[in-house]
């Protein structure tokens, strides 16, 4: 496959993302990004199932935005709500992520491989065939999975003292379940989620991303399979039913 | 429960010698007021909205209708609706939730102000003779504009433009969702718009597809639950608004309730069938202005910075301030609604008490915007209580550029602003998305009144400028000369910044 190689030193975000948008026209499938150094908006609202785009360096907020299709690699961290909005394809991140990620997210994948900030995955919702998943190997912080809708959020915890230890876990919840490697202590569940056992069918559902995650990133999945998770959902489908009464 | 039941709020009576059993007011009533006892119609008065559907169907003018039937011993603290909310909540413990604007009897500065016209030493300007200039484009507006001279003397405008929405009256009408109204309440206001050369918003509830042949005409909406948004969402639209608040309920979010969410609902808004569709309070990737400006620019790069994109907020204390950190947030417009605006459900103490009227808002933002040297990197619409031409000029000559109506646009389809809305029974076809009512409203018919409320008020809002001697929308325009305070104390009008009447 032909890989177009852009240099991004000292470019805006506003030509680069038109660099790109007009490469995909021209129907290339494969663009390397390099020097990236925090230029926002990368891949925002692209389309393409086939298209694939390296990111060499730290990209900055929103990466990945209403995208629709392409598989996002970035070889660094990335900021501020990679995957926001995304309706589907996939983004991988060889390095951390920062607030919000894959923030109200409909479909698609993204994959972390070491730690996210506050609100992660907050909002994720699906659809018919969409189905949004975030899998973060390492700890994610407060208010992971707030208001979540649907979708499936795993956090592993690889190397670390604890997979999530801030407070508000799927808080608001209504829909999708949240996988976290080990156990949960009751008091970091927002209102409206609930701890139960994972079920067969969530096991394989959970293997399946797990190996997904060690082929992606070379971790041993041995090491992943033999742990204990928890899983969280949501209390009931209605959190806000009973509040309200009429005039 | 031993607060005893309360009296209901209506009496309905029916005439039995006017009414000729026909029972149209059994099919019309969707709460269930009305049936039938052997030669008589029976009513449960309790369960009447005063929707005055029954009232409006009627052949034979045989039912009356009376409001708060039994009185309570007067009291001006204890009032009726104090007493009331108290047992509700008494005997419940929940949140009192309400529709449509704000109920309580503030008073509405729209009506403490003038209009100005011309007497002798300036003629007026016939409307019917001189052409009067309505058009408005919404948007950024450059600082300053670059000419090259070509070699045959002609200029070519060098300043790179933003896209702008061209409207062909001021009157647009606001974003109410498909979910939160009906589809064809929706295809009756985006024919009417699409006819005038005007604009509608889809609220936070995707864009059906009945609705793509209006698309140019269609402003769509990005909300904190980022329901029905995709890309080919923002492509479709005209133009983009960013909703962080309502007039009717600043500072929280929206929930349609699961019932709501039938299959085409469900479609629209991309979620799953009979699911609550629940938007937080705050968008999640917004905690800052800083991070607005990043959601701009986003759905700016997202459509190549080829769609407006505005941002809508609830008129609250500090508006002002907040409208010039939104200005420089590279958005297009900022929507402004003031604290009567409408809403299809809303706990009745936010309805009621929270954000700040329009007309203080409109006043404090354009003052800002100008004293900031800003002013036309944004333009400013005004929306929460628009009633008539009245205070659409009135708004437009304390600064805005447009307005946004909803309220109004919904009872030129028949709405009687009973605030049932929320109850999903909507017996006017509007509210709700049961097949038979939906079915109430023809578009073809309904989008004719819509389109008629905005003629009327585009031939007196022409008429009213020609009376005060101005012929272009962009005179009236911050033109707080021709408006005079009747009865407004001395603080207000300095932040209104108009002058006493006599003065």
């Amino acid at each position: 496959m032909e890989t177009i190689t852009i240099d991004a030193a000292n470019l805006h975000y506003t030509p680069l993302n038109i660099k790109i948008r007009e490469l995909i026209r021209q129907g290339k499938k494969r663009i390397v990004l390099n020097n990236i150094c925090g230029q926002r908006f990368i891949g925002n609202g692209i389309r393409g199932d086939d298209i694939e785009i390296v990111i060499n360096g730290v990209p900055g907020g929103d990466l990945g935005m209403f995208m629709s299709g392409p598989t996002l690699i970035v070889h660094g961290n990335c900021d501020h709500a990679p995957g926001n909005t995304m309706d589907s394809g996939k983004i991988v991140i060889h390095g951390s992520a920062g607030d919000a990620t894959a923030h109200s997210m409909r479909g698609g994948e993204v994959f972390v491989r070491d730690d996210i900030g506050y609100r992660g995955g907050i909002h994720m919702k699906e659809y018919h065939g969409k189905r949004p998943v975030l899998v973060v190997g390492g700890k994610a912080g407060s208010f992971i999975g707030e208001y979540m809708a649907g979708g499936l959020l795993i956090v592993l915890g690889i190397d670390r003292n604890t997979p999530v230890r801030g407070k508000g876990i799927g808080s608001g919840i209504h829909g999708g379940k949240i996988i976290i490697r080990g156990d949960v202590d009751e008091n970091l569940l927002g209102i409206g989620a609930k701890k139960e056992p994972l079920s067969g069918e969530d096991m394989e559902d959970l293997e399946k991303y797990l190996k997904e995650y060690c082929r992606l990133f070379e971790h041993d999945f041995e090491d992943l399979s033999g742990s204990f998770y928890t899983k969280i959902i949501p209390a009931s489908s209605r959190p806000f039913a009973g509040k309200y009464c009429w005039e | 429960m031993s607060t005893g039941a309360t009296p209901s709020k209506y009496r309905i009576k029916v005439d039995h010698d006017q009414c000729m059993l026909c029972e149209r007011c059994i099919d019309n009533c969707s709460y269930g007021v009305f049936r039938r006892e052997g030669q008589k119609i029976a009513v449960d008065s309790h369960k009447c909205t005063a929707c005055h559907r029954c009232i409006a169907m009627c052949p034979r003018d045989a039912i009356e209708l009376e409001e708060k039937p039994n009185d309570y011993r007067s009291h001006p603290v204890w009032t009726r609706e104090a007493r009331e909310a108290i047992y509700k909540q008494a005997n419940s413990g929940q949140i009192i939730l309400s529709g449509m604007g704000n109920a309580l009897d503030y008073p509405i500065i729209f009506d403490r102000l003038v209009l100005d016209a011309c007497q002798v030493t300036n003629p007026s300007i016939d409307p019917l003779r001189e052409p009067m200039e309505l058009r408005t484009y919404l948007g950024k507006k450059p600082r300053q504009i670059v000419l090259d001279r070509t070699k045959k003397g002609d200029y070519d405008l060098k300043t790179k433009l933003s896209p702008n929405l061209m409207l062909e009256t001021p009157v647009m009408i606001g974003h109410m969702s498909y979910g939160a109204i009906s589809l064809n309440a929706q295809l009756s206001m985006a024919k009417a718009v699409s006819e005038l050369g005007t604009f509608m918003g889809t609220g936070e509830g995707g864009l059906h597809k009945d609705l793509y042949p209006y698309q140019n005409h269609m402003i769509v909406q990005v909300a904190s639950g980022r329901f029905g948004v995709d890309i080919n969402y923002l492509e479709r639209g005209s133009a983009i608004e960013i909703k962080i608040g309502q007039g009717a309920k600043p500072g929280i979010g929206g929930h349609l309730p699961g019932e709501k969410v039938e299959e085409d609902v469900s479609k629209t808004r991309m979620i799953p069938l009979h699911s609550d569709a629940i938007s937080p309070a705050p968008h999640h990737d917004i905690y800052s202005i800083e991070d607005l400006a990043q959601l701009v620019r986003s759905l700016k790069e997202a459509t190549e910075w080829k769609k407006p994109v505005f941002v809508k907020i609830a008129a609250v204390h500090n508006v002002a301030a907040i409208a010039a950190g939104i200005a420089r947030s590279s958005a297009d417009a900022v929507v402004i609604d003031g604290f009567r605006g409408g809403t299809g459900a809303a706990p009745r103490v936010f309805r009621d008490h929270v954000g700040i009227p329009i007309e203080a808002a409109i006043a404090a933002v354009d003052e800002k915007l100008r004293h900031q040297g800003i002013r036309n990197e944004v333009s400013l619409i005004a929306s929460g209580g628009i009633r008539d031409s009245a205070d659409l000029t009135k708004a437009i000559a304390l600064g805005a550029d447009a307005v946004y109506i909803g309220t109004a646009a919904l009872i030129a389809m028949g709405c009687r602003v009973c605030g049932s809305c929320y109850r999903g029974l909507c017996p006017w076809g509007i509210a709700t998305q049961r097949p038979e009512l939906v079915s109430r409203i023809n578009p073809d018919e309904a989008s004719k009144n819509v389109a008629n409320l905005i003629k009327g008020w585009t031939l007196e809002l022409a008429e009213l400028m020609g009376a005060a001697g101005i012929n272009s929308l962009e005179s009236l325009r911050g033109n707080r000369d021709r408006l005079r305070g009747y009865m407004l104390d001395e603080e207000m009008m300095k932040v209104l910044d108009v002058k006493m009447i006599g003065a």
